[in-house]
């Protein structure tokens, strides 16, 4: 059996994505930017997409920008930010210590430039707090950057909490919501954000395209220089089609997600309740406000990289946040940020399962996991350790 | 290209030797819980000083289980002397190649024959130049092969 459940990664392209951008590689592939009435087909589409994804997000039609996908969108986010912020001598960032690489990355660059950088605590549960945020803001602060959801265990943060004090403190806020796009309700005036990057491939749309959408009044600084598209502020032909696809893709996630998520529920609640029972195993992350699809756990005494290749063998795609599938020293710097010691990261599984999924797949998993990490624990040094007492338990 | 030659996927699907010895004549263990990566290797040494029996034990990634696999084949009916001359590479080559973000793992293989031999010396009062064994710690091992 053929189990995809790692749709925190990447997603199939839906049906209605894929029949929504077909006419746009072969009939009207026109160029937006050409005055004739056939570039200006495509012209209308892109426009059509813009209202489209505005509306998702509650946001205005010209108050969103299409980029090659999150990262671009986050990139761009922080630099405007940064950028606008130097100007008034505000030269503090701050954002959470579990965000994705491409806020982290970005925050990284823009402390070599002189910026100081205040990275949150996302304590054991994986959650932000709001009186942390309150006491890490300074009189220079010029952005807050929060992610909507984390991408490897699931947790949702108090957005509307943050843009809420953002807004009383007169910070611009931006919000990685990557995770979250097309899998919970975003409003963006209601929850006060300023900027928010969106990424097509996490909702059934194809991989290379994204938004950004960012609050009229904010003044974005380009990351990619060259024509005038995207109101000047993103250069390069657009992806027509791809962006007509994440409409799509975005419009019928958002029509469906009370009945996507009641249908997701329960596998995941099946998933956490049967792995379980697996001795010595953790739940990451607390699951009181979670995106719906992502599971994460540990299993002691064994390690990721070697777990997911056995489940490879039978047929289930995963992920894992061990040093070795990070392709560094270390394990996944969100477990932790969430203060799991290194030995228990390393054995780290991550299940992200979408509407696609069967509870007949959800039952091979829980066939086949415990299996698995039974057989690694079999021939571990460490789990043998373990059982004789030689070493603490730590989970 | 898949991450892994198919020989490295068979020694991990199907490792060779995997298990303990009782009445080990040496053991070694090198590498940490908190770097991914401990192996530990028994070997069962009889009056000529020849390997009749090796087992092992790895938490780690495929290339660590395959790593351990290899040497355990590489290094069975050799003597003690053979054992230590087998060099990460030499099992880097018998799996048909490692990718170089996994190289650590077969010097941690390498590493852990040693310890295993010179546990077998140690006990039994064989003499030795302790050059030989200079202890790396993992996070040396690490930077000796630019991880």
């Amino acid at each position: 059996m053929f189990v995809y459940a790692d749709n925190a990664a990447t997603t199939s392209v839906s049906k209605t994505a894929l029949e929504a951008m077909l006419p746009y590689l072969t009939q009207n592939y026109g160029n937006p930017s050409s005055l004739y009435s056939f570039g200006q087909k495509a012209q209308e589409a892109l426009q059509q997409a813009r209202e489209t994804v505005a509306r998702c997000l509650n946001a205005d039609p010209r108050e969103i920008y299409f980029t090659s996908g999150g990262s671009e969108a986050d990139n761009q986010a922080i630099v405007s930010a940064a950028r606008l912020g130097a100007r008034k001598g505000k030269k503090h960032l701050i954002s959470t210590k579990f965000e994705h690489h491409a806020v982290l990355h970005t925050l990284k660059k823009l402390e070599k430039e002189g910026f100081e950088v205040t990275l949150l605590d996302v304590h054991e549960d994986g959650v932000v707090r709001l009186e942390d945020l309150e006491a890490a803001i300074r009189e220079d602060t010029a952005l807050v950057t929060v992610m909507f959801a984390n991408n490897e265990i699931g947790t949702v943060q108090p957005i509307a909490e943050i843009g809420a004090l953002c807004r009383e403190k007169k910070i611009p806020f931006h919000c990685d919501a990557v995770q979250a796009a097309g899998h919970m309700p975003i409003d963006v005036k209601a929850m006060n954000i300023d900027m928010l990057a969106i990424s097509g491939h996490k909702f059934h749309a194809p991989k290379g395209v994204g938004a950004l959408y960012a609050r009229k009044g904010m003044v974005l600084s380009n990351i990619i220089e060259g024509g005038a598209q995207e109101r000047g502020k993103r250069a390069g032909t657009e992806n027509v089609a791809g962006i007509v696809a994440m409409a799509a893709a975005l419009e019928e996630s958002c029509a469906h997600m009370e009945e996507n998520t009641a249908k997701i529920i329960p596998m995941r609640d099946k998933l956490f309740a049967e792995l379980s029972k697996i001795p010595h195993s953790k739940i990451n992350g607390s699951l009181e406000k979670h995106v719906p699809g992502t599971v994460n756990m540990c299993f002691e005494g064994i390690e990721g990289e070697s777990l997911l290749l056995m489940l490879d063998d039978a047929g289930i795609c995963a992920s894992s946040g061990s040093a070795c599938t990070s392709g560094s020293l270390d394990p996944s710097h969100v477990l932790l940020a969430i203060g799991l010691p290194h030995e228990v990261a390393h054995g780290s599984l991550r299940l992200s399962i979408g509407e696609y999924n069967t509870m007949e797949e959800i039952d091979h998993i829980i066939e086949t996991v415990p299996k698995v990490v039974s057989y690694l624990r079999g021939m571990s040094p460490v789990w043998d350790e373990l059982q004789k007492g030689q070493r603490q338990h730590l989970i | 290209m898949a991450l892994y030659s198919e020989k490295v996927m068979d020694h991990f699907r199907n490792p060779r030797n995997v298990g303990q010895i009782d009445d080990a004549d040496g053991i070694g263990e090198v590498g940490n819980a908190k770097c991914g990566d401990i192996m530990r290797m028994y070997l069962k040494i009889d009056e000529n000083q020849v390997i009749t029996d090796v087992k092992f034990n790895t938490f780690g990634c495929g290339s660590a289980i395959a790593t351990s696999s290899m040497a355990t084949e590489l290094i069975k009916g050799k003597t003690v002397k053979e054992a230590l001359e087998l060099s990460n590479k030499a099992v880097v080559e018998a799996l048909d190649g490692l990718p170089v973000h996994k190289l650590h793992c077969s010097v941690l293989a390498e590493q852990a024959v040693r310890a295993a031999v010179k546990d077998y010396y140690d006990k039994n009062g064989i003499a030795y130049d302790p050059e030989d064994f200079r202890d790396m710690d993992e996070e040396e091992l690490h930077e000796h092969v630019g991880h």
